[in-house]
């Protein structure tokens, strides 16, 4: 028997492999693997060749690495990864604001071809016109997709992008010679990145709470603007999924001061091709390449965070930048206004080639579909879990929300006890993704962000719905259940107390054992 | 051709149909409506100016194909880069669990769904901590200079000092990356001095260290192996006289050294970092970085760290493991702006390779790896210092890599470099950029992969090389 048809619930249970933790599974004298044995000449020419590091910088005691035959470490490993819940593997509507979206298999092929994976960052520029023009062509597409001029592939992920761009912002003020420009404004509902990035860069933060309908307060930036900003960094839509119709009154009022202004566009998965952030007047901005564009988010990276500007700030972009001319494309270094680097090299060129593929593959009215159906999805969603008991919709009534929607269980939690962590838990149990909540500070409560990207089908999206509704059931019926669960998933409810405590912080096997033992040692400690 | 309108087969909704019926449910009449809330001058007019799609699965893969044909390979070619990726085997089963779908496209999910996701995580800097015989380690950080400048910028906030001193030996690479980061210190930049680097030995020149030493150093890291090759023979020396100016020593390590040379941590370092890239990753031009910090335990060190940490516990079942996250509000995600620095998403594919590496390797598995490169690298030296006009700089014992000058050839290195293309092998790493006081010099790395025959092969060619000069 199938999935339930009438109920669309399935009898699911995880793999639950009671593993132990790889160190301890040791056998003293087992190999995973040998390695290369030097040649007998090389060995009578050379001899051990670690005399040659000063006796008090050698390694005396080998590590206390674990000993473990090839064939029980792959095992071990294959169980973790069943122990796993990629998005391949579920409808991954969960984690809002990340857009899971389905990464195309021929794209693992093609990163797997030595001509990508047996490239070395440094070769000749002549020997790498293949990847080159790759990027070159990519940095053409974004420039279309957002209207900016110039694009970078350098930072290793969106914070880090945003990141970059907050080192622009800085190098811009320091350019004009203009020192007192200290602030950056962003609000509570653009991802932390936007505050803690500039804040890394140096900056002091000013966060802008929600108004009553939830939209960024216009009036509360006014009065936050001054001399002494640098910048704006702001999401929209937001990750509400609700889109600041207003955004260029905002973006104006930034340039009227002085600032310049950074769209963070990690929630552009529903606009594509329908806004830019030049029609909105933006001076910056950055995409979530592996999000919007397609890359598998690999257990949180590699990723890319590709930063875009307009012309007057090119210069300041990392380095080093592709370039073409007439004898082919160029990796240039020399560019005395830039940054600098935020990584080593030029990027992650696996998310980079898979990017360029998804995009060919799609092209113009491709990417609008992608747009249109993770808009229309993310509506069909929201329509079918407002009738849910103990969802609460918060903020722009009436109002169309694009890509995704943050929700509440406020209601949930006031007439049964049982909040949006307990059902997050309970998803497990399913066989789906826990969704993802919210960052802190909790403004919605009892939070949920789901966001039903192109690549789920009216029908994943029915049995989405249908556990949502499922597990709202149980909690009027049976709360404790709930707030009990996984019930059905790999371990059960970690409730971690005292897992902050200096006594208890364990983070690595040795770090673990040593403090078991002094517990042990000593019961009251 | 039919005027049929496209369905993708990445986007189920795309049948007409679908989306027909699913607007009727939400009693939108059109997309359009769906997108009343963008006003119309905000809105792209027109389509995007985008090439035609190629919209089978077989032609994409051909169009790619063609473009990554135009690319000179490490398998086809004899290559002796490195300068922080090196070409070291990958074991098979590194790449098969890392392929598997589970881990390869999972992302934030929690640690029941995604157990087995923070157990290898757990798993990862456990290893990692067995190597570098410290306790704590984060997930993982972007890429080794990163992971340097972080641990910069954390020696600095458990200090209160102003000061960072870093090796005038390092990489240009590495430096510019750390150089940006320490711009934005909490309340200033961070200062940078340069500490000299030894011309004859390549070492740190630790006189000039000593006079730059002062209570104002928040930290001084040094290379260990350095970028130019080499051993940091003083380091013990070195990390008593930081210790006894009351700063922290951040030692910037390549893991895969450390089955036969010391853990930082028995030299004094406070904090031990790098790149894990060489633990398991390919190269993919330069995607497969990923950087990692070590400190001991010690709750100053530890309050400090900036990205998300996974500590193990119980669940509520007696004696069944449990992961939780420890001291979340440290980071960026937990207490935005008031977080240390910014965390995001970073590498975690590569570390839960690395720590597969590391499992498979084991004790004996890194001790006989870090012999043989040592091994195959000395020979390569000797072999290559013996060509005529060819001189191997520096005397000091060095790890995998060494500096080549090409300098009484009377040919640069990019003519070199140019010539050995033709013998299918990509030079070293050309340094005349950014160390003019070593005049024509390579960066040459040898790896466990190299044989006796490839460095003879090389020998030959550069024989030829030096030749023509």
């Amino acid at each position: 028997m199938g999935r339930n048809q009438s109920t669309l619930l399935r009898k699911f249970h995880q793999a639950r492999w009671d593993e132990e933790i790889i160190c301890e599974m040791s056998v003293p004298g087992e190999r995973g693997i040998l390695v290369p044995r030097v040649e007998r000449e090389i060995e009578a020419e050379i001899g051990d060749g670690v005399s040659r590091i000063p006796a008090n910088l050698r390694r005396e005691k080998p590590a206390a690495l674990p000993e473990v035959s090839q064939v029980r470490t792959l095992r071990h490993f294959l169980r973790l990864s069943q122990e796993t819940m990629g998005a391949d593997m579920t409808v991954d509507a969960s984690e809002g604001t990340c857009t899971m979206k389905y990464s195309p298999k021929v794209h693992e092929q093609l990163v797997g071809n030595p001509g990508l994976r047996d490239i070395h960052p440094l070769q000749d520029e002549d020997t790498m016109q293949g990847i080159l023009e790759v990027y070159y062509r990519l940095e053409e597409f974004l420039k279309e997709i957002s209207g900016l001029d110039h694009f970078s592939f350098q930072p290793g992920g969106g914070a880090q992008g945003v990141y970059a761009n907050a080192c622009m912002v800085r190098a811009w003020h320091e350019a004009r010679g203009d020192e007192k420009r200290s602030e950056i404004i962003t609000t509570l509902f653009s991802h932390p990145c936007d505050a803690a990035s500039p804040a890394t860069a140096g900056y002091k933060v000013i966060t802008l709470m929600p108004d009553e309908s939830g939209y960024p307060d216009l009036e509360a930036m006014m009065a936050a603007l001054s001399e002494r900003t640098a910048g704006i960094f702001i999401t929209n839509p937001e990750d509400t999924g609700i889109y600041n119709p207003r955004i260029d009154e905002f973006v104006k009022a930034a340039h009227r001061v002085g600032a310049l202004c950074a769209y963070d566009q990690a929630n552009a998965n529903g606009i594509l091709g329908i806004t830019r952030a030049k029609e909105a007047g933006f001076d910056l901005c950055h995409f979530n390449i592996h999000k919007t564009f397609s890359s598998p988010h690999a257990c949180m990276g590699h990723s890319t965070g590709a930063v875009g500007v307009v012309g007057k700030l090119g210069r300041f972009l990392p380095v080093p930048r592709v370039t073409l001319d007439g004898s082919g494309y160029h990796l240039e270094y020399d560019r005395p206004d830039s940054i600098g680097r935020v990584r080593c090299f030029f990027g992650n060129a696996p998310t980079i080639l898979r990017a360029y593929a998804w995009i060919m593959q799609h092209g113009a009215d491709g990417l609008r579909e992608v747009a249109e159906c993770s808009v229309l999805n993310n509506n069909y969603l929201l329509k079918k879990l407002s009738e849910i008991p103990g969802v609460v919709i918060q903020y722009a009534q009436g109002k169309r929300r694009l890509e995704q929607v943050r929700y509440s269980w406020d209601k949930l939690k006031q007439d049964t006890g049982v909040g949006t962590e307990d059902v997050m838990r309970r998803m497990a149990d399913f066989g789906l993704q826990h969704y993802w909540m919210s960052h802190p500070p909790w403004i919605v409560p009892e939070p949920f962000t789901l966001e039903p990207c192109e690549s789920y089908s009216k029908d994943d999206l029915d049995e989405y719905i249908a556990v949502l509704r499922q597990i709202s059931r149980e909690a009027y019926q049976d709360p404790e259940f709930v707030k009990n669960a996984p019930h059905n998933s790999v371990v059960h409810k970690v409730p971690s107390p005292g897992i902050d405590e200096p006594e208890r912080i364990a983070v690595t096997w040795r770090q673990y054992q040593r403090k078991k033992r002094t517990a042990t040692a000593d019961p009251k400690a | 051709m039919s005027n049929d309108p496209v369905v993708y087969p990445y986007i189920p909704n795309s049948v007409p149909e679908i989306k027909a019926r699913m607007l009727a449910e939400i009693g939108a009449g059109s997309i359009e409506e769906l997108y009343a809330e963008i006003p119309t001058h905000l809105r792209f007019k027109g389509p995007l100016n985008l090439p035609e799609p190629i919209l089978d699965e077989a032609s994409i893969k051909r169009h790619v194909e063609q473009l990554l044909r135009k690319n000179r390979n490490c398998s086809e070619y004899l290559s002796f880069l490195g300068a922080g990726c090196a070409q070291h085997y990958v074991p098979a089963v590194c790449d098969e669990i890392n392929n598997r779908a589970e881990f390869l496209t999972a992302y934030v999910g929690e640690s029941y769904a995604d157990h087995g996701k923070w157990q290898a995580f757990f798993e990862y800097a456990s290893l990692m901590g067995d190597l570098l015989e410290m306790d704590v380690l984060s997930c993982p950080l972007y890429d080794g200079p990163q992971a340097a400048a972080t641990s910069l910028r954390m020696a600095s906030r458990i200090s209160g000092r102003p000061r960072i001193l870093l090796p005038r030996s390092m990489g240009e690479e590495t430096l510019s990356v750390i150089r940006n980061y320490l711009k934005g210190g909490r309340d200033s930049a961070l200062e940078v001095g340069l500490i000299e680097l030894d011309p004859a030995t390549g070492l740190v020149d630790v006189r000039d260290l000593r006079s730059k030493l002062s209570d104002r150093t928040a930290a001084v890291a040094i290379e260990n192996p350095g970028y130019l090759g080499v051993i940091e023979t003083r380091a013990e020396e070195i990390g008593r006289m930081v210790k006894a100016h009351g700063a922290e020593l951040v030692v910037y390590t390549d893991p895969i050294s450390l089955g036969v040379m010391a853990p930082p941590a028995n030299y004094g370092a406070t904090f031990a970092c790098g790149d894990f890239h060489s633990l398991g990753m390919h190269l993919l031009c330069g995607g497969g970085q990923g950087g990692f910090i070590a400190t001991h335990d010690d709750m100053r060190y530890v309050a400090e760290f900036k990205d998300l940490m996974f500590g193990l516990t119980e669940t509520v079942r007696e004696g069944e493991y449990g992961f939780g996250e420890v001291l979340f509000e440290r980071t960026s995600y937990g207490s935005r702006e008031k977080g240390k620095e910014y965390t995001g998403t970073t590498t975690g594919l590569w570390a839960i390779t690395a720590g597969v590496y590391l499992a498979l390797m084991g004790p004996r598995g890194m001790q006989e790896l870090g012999q043989v490169i040592m091994q195959r690298s000395q020979y390569a030296a000797k072999r290559i210092a013996g060509i005529q006009g060819v001189k191997v700089l520096f005397p000091t014992p060095f790890f995998k890599e060494f500096v080549v000058s090409f300098g009484d050839t009377g040919q640069s290195v990019e003519q070199v470099n140019k010539s050995l293309l033709e013998h299918r092998i990509l030079g070293g790493r050309d340094l005349s950029g950014e160390f003019p006081e070593l005049g024509q010099s390579a960066l040459y790395c040898v790896t466990e992969i190299m044989t006796k025959e490839d460095i003879d092969r090389l020998v030959t060619a550069l024989e030829a090389v030096a030749g023509q000069g």
